[in-house]
């Protein structure tokens, strides 16, 4: 940001809100557009703006859209973009057409039989699908998932590889309360001959805003495989492995937050001296008397 | 501007420079106003000729130079700057060694510095700072941080002097750190808070031990706060996204 220039110029004003935009925290970014829309006093770069942060922040932060219907929801991710604003919803089979600055979608349709993924490899996204809902349905009392397929979709059989992305998402937002927080875990699945890898990576944020502002953001990575078997049999193995990392992080979250009172935060300012009492303000009269308290601690200076 | 403190409210602590900075050049004639009411991490400079650090902040400035607690002297020199008259620079220099030894008490290392200047209430006014990096590399002594940062801003005005006098604490408290832990990633849990206090005190222990207690009170609490308060929301939130294998156990299955 160059502080030095008396003016920006409009494409620089629309970078500096774009960027606004995009880091807003899980779930304010409509209170930050009306923040910035009131700054930037100028609708049409405000317009500009939103329409291209809005995506990029959508797609980041695994946002869930009610589809057309309440015939339930689809998952604005980059593992299932086909355009822009077209994004396809496999449990449903369905291509939702959405507006990214409204955050809802606008249509729906029927996929065709191109656009999804061939018998072969449905079988087995399938099958992790059911999976997967199960183990979410189980773990978060308010998580979304869903599975797509990332590479390889036409695949025929045996011995062609293929990949997929499982995507889940959590968030509670209550802004009353001061407080929002959103889970996102995305697991890259990738079928090879004989062998699947997975990777994973966890990322948790949590926002309390009651006269403060105090974040948290937390993320991990992590790796296993396991070999190749049927559908049914792959798809519980995959889900075990899933849930049995999710958790193991949970578990480490929480210990970080027990070791933080007793431990880390005391690296930044104890509860209280060593000598267990406060500090003696009162031998403060005299300046000479600064030496005593010096003493009285047993610091040498 | 209340929109653009409405944003300074909501951005991550952890990019609040960049979003101050973006804010200023997008609102150039609310700059003044921005910068003196959003909190910026402290900077500090070196005494050339205590050797000792200082922290710069609005109350020890005087146009680009800055005023060291333990000489005095601006840096960079300048001729005809402001400074406390020679009673208040008696006090501020008592106040800056006895609050060094208390900076030394609780954070174990660090920085602070007092400033003192006369207002226009037959008063003062007076500006307890604290710098604390307790990452491993710099004065952490249990290794736990990777990054870690605690920065305290106290700015007390002093009624005139009477049967009792008034003090008013505004405190503010910017704290970030990073835990580390190569198995479990990377957390950070960042914030601000800021809060205040009022009391009419005699004069019977002397301004600095007044202050000096109310500070401590002030600390004590706001640390309190951001243990329980912040990290316990935060955690709560977690907890809530995705419970604990054990709750999600006993939760019966329908």
């Amino acid at each position: 940001m160059a502080e030095e220039e008396c003016e920006l110029s409009d494409e620089q004003k629309k970078e500096i809100a774009k960027w606004f935009l995009y880091n807003a925290p899980s779930g304010e970014i409509q209170y930050i557009a009306k923040d910035l829309r009131s700054v930037l006093n100028d609708d049409k770069l405000y317009d500009e703006a939103t329409s291209e942060a809005f995506p990029l922040y959508n797609k980041s932060h695994l946002i869930c859209l009610e589809l057309p219907c309440r015939s339930g929801d689809v998952l604005i991710t980059p593992y299932n973009e086909l355009e822009e604003n077209q994004f396809i919803e496999p449990r449903t089979a369905q291509i939702v057409t959405i507006d990214h600055v409204k955050q809802a979608c606008t249509e729906a349709r029927p996929a065709a039989d191109e656009e999804l993924a061939s018998p072969y490899v449905e079988e087995f996204r399938c099958a992790l699908d059911a999976e997967i809902l199960k183990y979410v349905e189980e773990a978060y009392p308010k998580g979304v998932c869903s599975v797509y397929f990332v590479d390889g979709k036409d695949a025929e059989g045996p011995g062609c590889n293929f990949e997929f992305a499982v995507v889940i998402a959590a968030a509670r937002n209550s802004p009353k309360n001061f407080c929002n927080g959103s889970w996102r875990s995305v697991w890259n699945i990738k079928f090879k001959e004989d062998a699947l890898e997975i990777k994973g990576k966890l990322q948790v944020d949590a926002h309390y805003f009651e006269e403060g502002n105090v974040q948290l953001d937390a993320e991990q990575e992590c790796q296993d495989g396991t070999i190749f078997q049927a559908p049914d049999d792959c798809a519980i193995s995959i889900a075990n492995i899933i849930r049995h990392h999710e958790a193991e992080y949970l578990k480490s979250l929480e210990t970080s937050y027990s070791n933080l009172s007793d431990k880390t935060f005391k690296d930044l300012r104890r509860k209280l001296p060593v000598t267990r009492t406060l500090f003696p303000w009162h031998n403060t009269l005299q300046f000479s008397l600064t030496r005593d308290i010096q003493k009285e601690l047993g610091i040498g200076k | 501007m209340e929109a653009a403190l409405g944003l300074m409210r909501r951005i991550p602590p952890k990019h609040s420079v960049t979003a101050l900075s973006a804010l200023v050049s997008l609102l150039p004639d609310h700059s003044s106003d921005l910068l003196s009411q959003v909190d910026q991490p402290l900077q500090v400079l070196c005494d050339s000729e205590s050797g000792k650090e200082f922290i710069l902040c609005e109350y020890n400035r005087d146009a680009d130079s800055y005023r060291s607690p333990w000489s005095n002297k601006y840096h960079p020199p300048l001729g005809d700057a402001l400074l406390p008259s020679d009673e208040l620079r008696k006090l501020e220099v008592e106040a800056n060694e006895v609050f060094a030894i208390y900076r030394d008490q609780y954070y174990e290392g660090g920085i602070s510095s007092v400033y003192l200047w006369e207002d226009n209430n037959e008063g003062f006014v007076a500006c307890f700072l604290i710098k604390k990096d307790g990452a491993r590399t710099a004065h952490g002594r249990r290794g736990y941080l990777q990054e870690g940062l605690w920065e305290a801003i106290h700015v007390i005005e002093v009624g005139p002097e009477d049967e009792t006098t008034r003090y008013c604490l505004t405190s503010t408290v910017m704290l970030s750190l990073t835990t580390d832990k190569e198995s479990s990633g990377t957390f950070n849990l960042s914030g601000s808070i800021r809060r205040q206090m009022r009391m009419d005190l005699p004069l019977a222990d002397g301004h600095l031990c007044n202050m000096g207690k109310m500070i401590e009170e002030m600390e004590g609490k706001l640390r309190n706060s951001l243990d329980q308060v912040y990290f316990g929301k935060t955690k709560e939130m977690v907890c809530t996204l995705r419970p604990p294998s054990e709750v999600v156990m006993r939760l019966p299955t329908s």
